[in-house]
């Protein structure tokens, strides 16, 4: 258990040293080659080593670029989610932080790529340079290559005089090579945190140069302008020998004169699979946007929730997950995630939205949310849905006691798992493994959440109803509270109901004694293997992990605290 | 969605394209390339739009990020007044600067991606946008008692309860504070 502990926490970091591995090893092998190889030694005359830097950093472009549009195929990752069969708790955690890989592969690309301009900026030069007359007499004579109609030449700038920058400018890699740059750095530019946050449009509009982005990369290479000694003509022409004798050169048999040739482009061959994987991401999101999502409720919690209860074909869901909303009213771009807050088992799905910001209280009004009066439903705006998406919290189920624990908004998710509990305790067709759920809620402010509080409340009287009264036991705690509030609080503290929630079971102020918690929750469940879920804050995570470690038993046929490290 | 301030993004591109006129410089120079002393220019260039850019303009809506110790920079480019504060005077000084460093294939790339700053700016400009520098706040007075009065008391005793005190200031009966209450600027 601890090995598959330190496993997950250092999953990220193995994945990054394997990536980084990839790149060394593509670019070592790639720079050997070019350091090396025969056939490009007539071309390492003239460029030394930063032949070997320059293509060594293209072959790693390659790999970044390839790589680069899968983290951001969301619903690629989803299906990979749903259908990976081996370890599916690490492997969530890992998709859930793709955007943060989509920004290091990046940051790969921008240092590969000034590495690859660098050193062609040097080799173009010292092409130039190979054609004065100081370059000696090898160079010159691989210079001249090309003049005659069935050579091909060596050294693509033709002669002395000639201006290098209007010579590149004028050939397919340099036209295209200062086009992907540019749009490269604006994408760039325009990603930094401060443009995406406050201007998200600005940002998203511009990283769609990355179409030109990647048009312009597989162009790059057609020219061919780096050229090495074909296979045939090494066969008749001896370098190791020719190459100290080049006055000799067409008038001796052992050296002929050497046929140059550039290289196929390689580059689409990377990526090409990436690129249509990421169509069809686009095709899938655009069939999204087009299904019809219908809001059959709106509903208007106090403190500003919004509670959307909305139906679309086929769509199917599990506790834990959320999805994107998009309102093209609002905005044509933004697509903003909300846990979902229905149970599977119900007929619509739904989300809780809180305003915060311009989108959500566009959304608010749009929805006539503001205004006392019943909206009709066809002013009601159109929305489109894209997901779910997310670990799915289904082991909850898998316990015969199951520990939720939740901080804050982190609350959202289990209003779901809740619900979907009580739907599968009540039904008499499904086996239930699960006997008891003790729900613990840390909230400094109750006030937003008040639509969970009456969630809670409503299950209270359900389970009472249904004769079940001790299957959930929650306990919520408010850590902050007006001096008014708990003066109110203290003179009602004998009465049966809380004052705040109004629920059977108290609330209580402060934070939660987690060592009692536990050791009680032990010393109910002696010989139990007990689930423990958590959403919040990353402190409070590893408090709550290393009280699992502390109150389980020695004994492995005594009380197990699993210490589930899902990520919402 | 806030509207677009561009000369936020103009401000990251003009960096940027400071740095590449930099870098594409400084190996021109190392290399003695031909023509190189375009390149020599092109570092001069790229330092100044550097130090020019470095210091973030204010937000009109909201809080600015500041870049770290930029306060300094703040202060030199607030003294050039109406030219560093106008728009259309950074987009030509931009398309001026980038011009000669087109000349030099090192240093090309650096020209056009200052063209598009420059661009940009023009663009800012014409939407009437502004550099301001961003002010430090004054210090804070040293609190008394050791920090445990809060606020002075709004109205003398005797007080109503919390809910009544939070009427607005102008409805009090004429008792200002001795302390300058300042609310959080938006």
């Amino acid at each position: 258990k601890m090995g598959c502990w330190i496993f997950n926490e250092s999953l990220s970091v193995v994945l990054l040293l394997v990536w980084l591995g990839l790149n060394l090893y593509l670019f070592i092998d790639t720079f050997h080659w070019y350091e090396k190889d025969d056939a490009y030694l007539y071309t390492r005359i003239m460029l030394g080593s930063t032949l070997a830097w320059a293509r060594a950093s293209a072959t790693c472009l390659n790999f970044n670029c390839m790589l680069i549009l899968l983290p951001v195929s969301r619903n690629l990752i989803s299906f990979i989610r749903r259908t990976s069969v081996c370890c599916r708790g690490s492997l969530r955690r890992q998709l859930d932080k793709n955007l943060t890989f989509h920004k290091i592969v990046a940051y790969g690309i921008a240092v590969n790529a000034i590495i690859h301009i660098v050193a062609h900026l040097v080799n173009i030069e010292r092409y130039h340079i190979s054609q004065s007359e100081e370059a000696g007499g090898l160079q010159n004579k691989l210079s001249g290559i090309g003049k005659a109609p069935n050579e091909s030449y060596l050294n693509p700038i033709r002669n002395y005089e000639a201006n290098t920058t209007t010579q590149m400018l004028t050939t397919i890699a340099g036209i295209t090579g200062v086009l992907i740059t540019v749009a490269f750095i604006l994408i760039l530019t325009s990603s930094t945190e401060i443009i995406r946050r406050s201007f998200y449009e600005v940002f998203w509009y511009t990283h769609h140069l990355f179409v030109v982005f990647f048009v312009g990369l597989i162009i790059h290479g057609m020219g061919q302008l780096i050229r090495g000694q074909t296979p045939q003509s090494l066969l008749l022409h001896n370098v190791t020998y020719c190459k100290d004798h080049y006055s000799e050169w067409e008038k001796s048999a052992q050296c002929p004169l050497p046929l140059f040739s550039g290289n196929e482009p390689v580059a689409w061959k990377w990526v090409l699979g990436p690129m249509v994987v990421y169509i069809c991401e686009r095709i899938v999101r655009i069939w999204r946007f087009q299904q019809k999502v219908i809001i059959t409720k709106v509903v208007t919690h106090s403190s500003g929730v919004l509670e959307l209860h909305m139906k679309k074909r086929g769509f199917k869901m599990e506790p834990g997950q959320y999805i994107f909303l998009q309102c093209p009213s609002v905005s044509q771009l933004e697509w903003h995630p909300f846990t979902l807050t229905s149970a599977p088992e119900e007929e619509f799905f739904s989300v809780h939205i809180r305003v915060a910001g311009d989108w959500t209280g566009a959304l608010f009004k749009a929805c006539g949310a503001e205004g006392s009066v019943f909206q009709e439903p066809w002013k009601l705006p159109r929305l489109a849905v894209d997901g779910p998406f997310g670990a799915a919290t289904t082991d909850v189920f898998n316990y015969r006691v199951s520990v939720c624990i939740a901080a804050g908004i982190g609350v959202t998710p289990f209003a779901s798992i809740l619900k979907s509990i009580w739907f599968k305790c009540c039904n008499p067709n499904t086996e239930l493994m699960l006997e008891k759920v003790y729900f613990y809620w840390t909230c400094r402010d109750p006030s937003a959440f008040e639509w969970f509080a009456e969630l809670l409340f409503l299950l209270e009287i359900q389970m009472v109803e249904k004769g079940k009264s001790h299957f959930l036991s929650y306990h919520i705690f408010l850590t902050g509270w007006e001096e008014s509030q708990a003066t109110h609080i203290a003179l009602h503290d004998d009465e049966k109901m809380d004052v705040i929630t109004g629920l059977r079971q108290k609330t209580f102020y402060g934070r939660p004694n987690w060592d009692t918690e536990f050791r009680q929750i032990a010393g109910n469940h002696p010989s139990s293997s007990i689930g423990v879920f958590f959403c919040g804050p990353k402190a409070l995570s590893k408090i709550l992990q290393k009280r699992c470690n502390l109150y389980s038993s020695a004994d492995p046929r005594g009380v197990q605290f699993h210490y589930n490290k899902e990520s919402f | 969605m806030g509207r677009i301030e561009w000369a936020m993004w103009a401000n990251e591109q003009a960096l940027a394209s400071g740095l590449i006129l930099i870098t594409g410089g400084i190996v021109a120079v190392a290399g003695q390339f031909k023509g190189w002393p375009f390149a020599a220019y092109a570092i001069g260039a790229g330092v100044l739009v550097c130090l020019l850019e470095y210091p973030r303009g204010k937000r009109k809506r909201g809080s600015t990020m500041e870049r770290c110790g930029q306060k300094y920079m703040t202060a030199v480019v607030k003294v050039f007044g109406p030219l560093t504060r106008n728009y259309y005077v950074r987009a030509i000084l931009h398309a001026v600067l980038a011009v000669p460093a087109g000349f030099l294939l090192s240093t090309i790339l650096g020209t056009v991606c200052l063209g598009i700053a420059s661009g940009i700016y023009l663009l800012a400009a014409i939407r009437g946008e502004e550099w301001s520098p961003i002010e430090q706040k004054p210090p804070e007075r040293p609190q008394l008692g050791g920090g445990t009065i809060k606020q002075p008391p709004a109205m003398p005793p005797p007080r109503p309860p919390a809910e009544a005190r939070k009427k607005p200031p102008l409805e009090e009966a004429g008792h200002t504070n001795p302390v300058a209450v300042t609310a959080e600027a938006e």
